[in-house]
């Protein structure tokens, strides 16, 4: 039985990648509630937000910047992805949209990869975010304390724009139906456009927050992708109250579960989540057969 | 008729060409026997991926779990000195992979889509775990298992090169022949369907979870075999044979290859390995390899869907096509009704023959709940075996509701379903198809992508060989039963001259008659007509009550229709509904005669006008 200062260190460490894992998820889930879409190139944005950091600090040192440009670039290729693939795909079968985006998903990947070679970049910690801080019961990095802080508001902010804004109605609606929507006079396809674009941002901007504490390499974002099916599994499809509670419930598995016995910690989260779907396929805030 | 459902061995003589000279052809251009070997490996596993998606639909992003699980097992059990005989480990690898695939399978073939892919995916990521940390000390964890032996035949060893290039060769052949058995096996037949709609197959009689489960053992032993085999042929087993790299490699290689094709992903796995080994020597455009596949990839699935081995196909059948296609009317035309009388129909005599005085169907205070809607509340009448029973209502009435409950497709909220005096209700479609209830439905449930015969035969299959049956190895239309219950439904829909013709390009009347056909194909001894006249042109209209006044001799009719003139013509006994309630039963001059009836189609409209 590991000693509980151990114990209450992982279940902050599990707090800290729990975060994290409900922002990516969070993108990945409007995006399958509104438009249906399982988005398997998800990881590979992600990715791509990493190396937007990368690239911007690169140039200008400033992680400010990297934020703001990197975000901007992000919802540039939401824009393109969706107007130039996603769309076409709106109609056809499930796996279809999964062949698709998966496809994508390696495009992006290898583009990369050619283009910045398969070594492993690193960006620097901004400078508010050196050192270490005592806790009390453990010592922390900064920078590690402050994104929890940083993701939380992110989440917030994700919340306030689809709870508390007319476009995060429509949102919300077409979750449930959108083609009651669309028969209520709102044009459902450019809720779809921009809510695709959103969750690309979002994993953009989880990608850029992560940066400095992984070696930023192509591939880095596949681990990610199926961690998020299992949040969004485990929180219920389409639902974002879901792939937040569902994110920090994978990151605590991952972490109390290592305290334990770390060869297990993965093998647990994917028991949960074979275990889930079978008892309860909806998920703990979904409801049956919305996706 | 029908061209025979396996005429052909020009794809088995085809493989047989290629796999002779493809060492002598291909070594030149690049390729080594090593990399034969891996092309024949990617194409052994995905013999069974084929089967499973191409054929069945069901997209699995986790058979590097079964890979893994037959290379590792086989592996460590040579290498552990467990036992000595390569085949025996082999064939130990190839079992204990369908047993993974057993349990996997169970949990996932219950869900469909999206669930179903994430579920493969979560079971291959726990595997690769698994083999990564807590069995390492089985599996080498992250080293792998090396010093794997290679077989020997008649006290030879199996060496590298050639006849390590043979070994392959022959057993891929082999996969390819049974998969090609099994995909023009009855029971293929039913994968093809539950690819095409699954709902119906399942509303037939064949139960899908069973079919769907038994074709994913498939491809999970395809995939033990071929995982075994890679760590014979490159005397080493290696750990990524489990990583997620592997399940995508293996679904990119077989869109590319050609999907439902069973050498696709073989043609897939040659393209991708060979760029790869070839691209990569080639200086500035070497590290592109991958990009060039994943565009290959992104294009192929936007706009040439086929696949490069579903185009060559493609390029062989389409005249053949062409010529069924031909001389099918772009809508309905009058010129091709159905005969102007009905033939006898010699299909299969109702299997429980009941005495005539017992009711064939009875509801028993039914009643259908959703939220605080009461689509059907409590009830109850009977359907008198032999009969033609109409059930009438205006729009939103609840008929379409009471029927499903009727088959059971719907579970009542409350009441039950006797048929012959048998409970059915809580059985499902599938079960009560069984039983010998047949229905059609208010909008056409057919197979789209297949002949007018192989629809049909998907129903008559259904009560002759049960739920589920595993006969992977006769031709599905080797039943001569089955055969002849294919050309009576056929007959009798007047869909002969169509036979051979895709249903995708029928007419709608066409298509409607199908519909019904298909309901009767299943030899049911109820049958369950859910406006059978809707959308069809008058001339059709006319052949139609035919047609059901004939189905009516010979078993018992249930009707929901629209058309008063039809009802009042054809049926013994109407039941009226009215919002959900029963609001007369009788004869049809007692229902014409009653006030009641007359007030509900008339009295909505009188209600809303000024007094």
């Amino acid at each position: 039985m590991p000693s509980a200062p151990l114990l209450l260190s992982q279940a902050f460490n599990g707090l800290a990648l729990g975060t994290l894992l409900a922002l990516v998820a969070s993108g990945l889930t409007i995006i399958l509630g509104t438009l249906g879409v399982l988005n398997f190139a998800h990881g590979a944005l992600f990715m791509l937000g990493a190396y937007a950091m990368y690239v911007v600090t690169a140039q200008t040192g400033s992680f400010f910047l990297g934020i703001l440009v990197g975000a901007a670039f992000m919802l540039v290729v939401g824009v393109v992805l969706e107007r130039g693939l996603i769309r076409l795909f709106y109609g056809r079968p499930h796996e279809d949209q999964i062949l698709v985006t998966f496809g994508a998903g390696i495009v992006i990947v290898e583009g990369v990869r050619a283009l910045f070679g398969a070594n492993t970049q690193s960006v620097p910690t901004p400078s508010w975010g050196q050192g270490i801080v005592q806790l009390g019961f453990l010592f922390y990095p900064t920078y590690r304390l402050e994104l929890i802080g940083i993701v939380a508001a992110l989440l917030f902010v994700l919340y306030l724009i689809l709870y508390r804004t007319s476009i995060g109605l429509v949102v919300r609606a077409g979750i449930e139906d959108a083609r009651m929507v669309g028969i209520l006079g709102i044009n459902v396809r450019r809720s779809f456009l921009l809510v695709f674009a959103l969750g690309v941002v979002a994993a953009g901007v989880s990608g850029m927050l992560y940066a400095p504490i992984v070696s930023v390499e192509p591939d880095m974002g596949s681990s990610f992708l199926v961690e998020a099916f299992v949040v969004i599994v485990i929180g219920g499809l389409g639902s974002y109250p879901g792939a937040v509670v569902g994110g920090l419930i994978a990151g605590e598995i991952i972490s109390i579960t290592s305290a334990f016995n770390s060869a297990y910690s993965e093998v647990m989260l994917y028991a949960v989540m074979a275990l889930l779907l079978v008892l309860r396929p909806q998920g703990l805030f979904g409801s049956e057969g919305r996706v | 008729m029908a061209a025979r459902v396996r005429g052909t061995l020009w794809p088995e003589l085809a493989v047989v060409a290629v796999l002779l000279v493809a060492p002598f052809v291909l070594l030149p251009l690049g390729f080594s026997y090593d990399l034969l070997q891996r092309i024949l490996d990617w194409g052994l596993i995905g013999l069974g991926f084929d089967l499973l998606f191409g054929a069945t639909g069901l997209l699995s992003f986790g058979q590097a779990a079964f890979y893994g699980t037959g290379g590792f097992v086989a592996a460590y059990l040579l290498v552990g000195h467990v036992i000595a005989n390569v085949w025996l480990a082999l064939v130990l690898g190839t079992i204990a992979a369908g047993l993974v695939g057993l349990v996997v399978g169970w949990l996932a073939v219950r869900r469909i889509g999206i669930y179903f892919t994430m579920i493969t995916l979560a079971f291959g990521e726990m595997a690769y775990f698994l083999e990564n940390s807590p069995l390492s000390h089985y599996t080498g964890g992250e080293n792998g298992l090396p010093g794997v032996p290679v077989p020997s035949l008649g006290g030879m060893p199996i060496s590298a090169g050639l006849p390590m290039y043979w070994l392959l060769a022959v057993l891929f052949f082999a996969g390819f022949v049974l998969a090609r058995r099994i995909l023009h096996s009855p029971f293929g037949a039913v994968l093809r369907a539950i690819k095409g709609n699954t709902t119906r197959t399942g509303m037939t009689g064949h139960s899908v979870p069973a079919y769907k489960l038994a074709v994913f053992v498939i491809a999970a032993l395809y995939a033990g075999l071929a995982g075994g085999l890679l760590g014979v042929l490159q005397s080493y087993m290696p750990p990524d044979a489990f990583a997620l790299d592997t399940s995508g490699q293996l679904v990119v290689q077989t869109v590319i290859g050609g999907v439902g094709t069973l050498v696709g992903p073989l043609v897939g796995a040659t393209l991708w390995l060979w760029l790869r080994d070839n691209l990569q020597q080639v200086p500035h455009v070497g590290a592109l390899w991958k990009l060039i596949l994943g565009l290959i990839f992104v294009l192929l699935v936007v706009v040439l869907k086929r696949g490069i081995a579903g185009e060559i196909r493609w390029a062989f059948t389409r005249r053949r096509l062409a010529a069924a296609e031909a001389g099918v009317p772009e809508e309905t035309g009058d010129a091709a009704v159905m005969p102007p009388t009905a033939p006898a129909l010699p299909l299969s005599a109702p299997l429980v023959v009941a005495r005539t005085d017992a009711p064939a169907l009875r509801a028993i205070g039914v009643s259908k709940f959703y939220g605080g809607l009461h689509a059907v509340e409590n009830v109850s009448f009977e359907v008198r075996t032999g009969s033609i029973h109409a059930v009438i209502g205006p729009n939103g009435a609840g008929k379409s509701t009471l029927f499903k409950m009727l088959k059971d497709e719907i579970a009542p909220t409350a009441g039950e379903v006797l048929l012959f005096g048998r409970r059915i209700t809580g059985l499902g479609p599938t079960r009560t198809a069984q039983l010998g209830i047949g229905k059609s439905n208010q909008l056409n449930q057919l197979f789209l992508d297949l002949t007018v015969t192989e629809n049909l035969r998907i129903a008559a299959l259904a009560r002759a060989r049960g739920t589920f049956r595993a006969d992977l190895w006769r031709a599905a239309d080797s039943l001569p039963a089955v055969e002849r219950q294919v050309a009576a439904a056929m007959e009798t829909v007047g869909l002969i001259h169509r036979a051979d013709v895709p249903v995708h390009v029928l007419p709608y009347g066409e298509k409607r008659r199908l519909e019904i056909g298909i309901a009767l194909a299943t030899g049911p001894n109820v049958l369950l007509l859910d406006e059978p006249l809707a959308g069809m042109s008058p001339a059709e209209r006319v052949a139609t009550r035919a047609l059901v006044r004939e189905i009516g001799r010979t078993r018992t009719l249930l009707i929901v229709e629209h058309d008063m003139d039809a009802i009042f013509e054809l049926a013994e006994r109407i039941t009226v509904l009215y919002e959900g309630r029963l609001l007369a039963d009788g004869t049809p001059d007692e229902i014409q005669g009653n006030q009641a009836v007359q007030d509900a189609y008339l009295g909505g409209l009188h209600e809303h006008e000024p007094a």
